[in-house]
């Protein structure tokens, strides 16, 4: 009891796979007052109706972020570089979906 | 093998009343995740008592359905321990009015949830093949039951002087009411003696190791034993039985075979 109580518990990112061999997917955020309570409460929040095999969670201070003021020469150069998407090539038949 | 009725009346009573007490929390939770993880334990527990009821119900013929079990009995055929049916805050007269005490909620699923990790393990092995189904369904269900609430006690006694003395005073006032899982009621006898059911006093010394354990890493004490000893499973309840049973109960009662 010696450790100051926390007023306001740090926010955290969920992160659930929702079957094996797929990625987990950001699926929204909460407030928890550390990572096993954070996992406790996104598997009774964010799973509740099977929407999972796996959870993360992350602070959410520890990701680094784009800033959206950045967006002009972050994002925007790419606009015009469409020679960049694979949709120039011939994609044959026996690919099949990609 | 069928289990006695009473048996699976007394397992199917003690969720409900249980899942109905946590569902008091539904839209009144300290937090929005706790909301809706009361909600789910609620929801497993009121699942629970509907595969006992509907197994019940069977035996018992005579148009009984698990409906007219949960809705259609009164206070003294209900075999929940009285435990399962204390508001949840300090105790007080029935009609009398308090706050919810989150800390009574948290100590009471974590003395139930301890015990129905025992319970519903040794009833996989029951000679009444649904009631053992129904068991291993059951036990996923309450070993999550156990890890939430030992979470939030652990954090509430090892926590600030405040959730400290609240989880205290909630321990101190609750776990009296154990007393009643170790004596035999006739139905358990029953039980037992067909193969269906399990001697519950042999769980005894592997529930309080449970106990013991989280009570230490939360710095609580344990309060000394002995005192009354409950007899809900008897049918012989607390004055806060007919109170929980006239909510649960009035609609089905006011709109007989009512449907969605």
């Amino acid at each position: 009891m010696n450790a100051p109580a926390l007023k306001e518990w740090p926010l955290w990112e969920v992160f659930v796979r929702s079957k094996q061999g797929l990625e987990h997917k950001h699926c929204g955020s909460l407030h928890a007052s550390d990572s096993q309570h954070a996992l406790q409460m996104a598997r009774d929040v964010y799973t509740r109706r099977q929407e999972g095999v796996s959870i993360w969670v992350v602070q959410s201070s520890a990701i680094a972020a784009s800033e959206p003021n950045d967006k002009s020469e972050f994002f925007e150069p790419a606009s015009d570089k469409v020679y960049r998407h694979p949709t120039f090539y011939e994609i044959p038949e026996e690919v099949g979906h990609m | 093998m069928k289990a006695p009725v009473d048996y699976l009346l007394h397992l199917a009573d003690n969720a409900l009343i249980l899942g109905q007490r946590n569902a008091e929390w539904c839209g009144h939770g300290p937090i929005l995740e706790e909301d809706i993880a009361l909600s789910n334990n609620s929801l497993d527990l009121i699942g629970q008592a509907r595969l006992l009821y509907q197994h019940a119900a069977e035996q018992i013929g005579d148009g009984a359905t698990e409906d007219t079990l949960a809705y259609f009995r009164d206070v003294p055929d209900f075999k929940n321990y009285t435990l399962c049916e204390l508001p949840h805050m300090p105790l007080m007269s029935a009609t009398a009015q308090g706050d919810r005490d989150f800390a009574m909620t948290i100590v009471r699923n974590f003395l139930y949830s301890s015990l129905m990790v025992l319970v519903w393990d040794q009833l996989q092995n029951s000679k009444d093949a649904q009631l053992a189904a129904i068991a291993a369904k059951s036990l996923k269900e309450v070993r999550y039951h156990l890890r939430h609430s030992r979470d939030w006690l652990v954090r509430m006694g090892d926590g600030t002087d405040v959730s400290h003395a609240k989880a205290q005073t909630a321990l101190d006032q609750l776990l009296p009411y154990t007393q009643e899982f170790w004596t035999a009621s006739p139905q358990e006898s029953a039980a037992l003696a067909n193969g269906t059911g399990i001697d519950m006093a042999a769980l005894q010394s592997h529930w309080n190791l449970i106990v013991d354990e989280a009570l230490q890493e939360a710095t609580l004490q344990r309060p000394a034993a002995g005192g009354f000893v409950p007899t809900g499973k008897q049918g012989v309840h607390s004055e806060h039985l007919g109170f929980v049973l006239a909510e649960m109960q009035s609609l089905a009662r006011q709109h007989p075979g009512a449907t969605w």
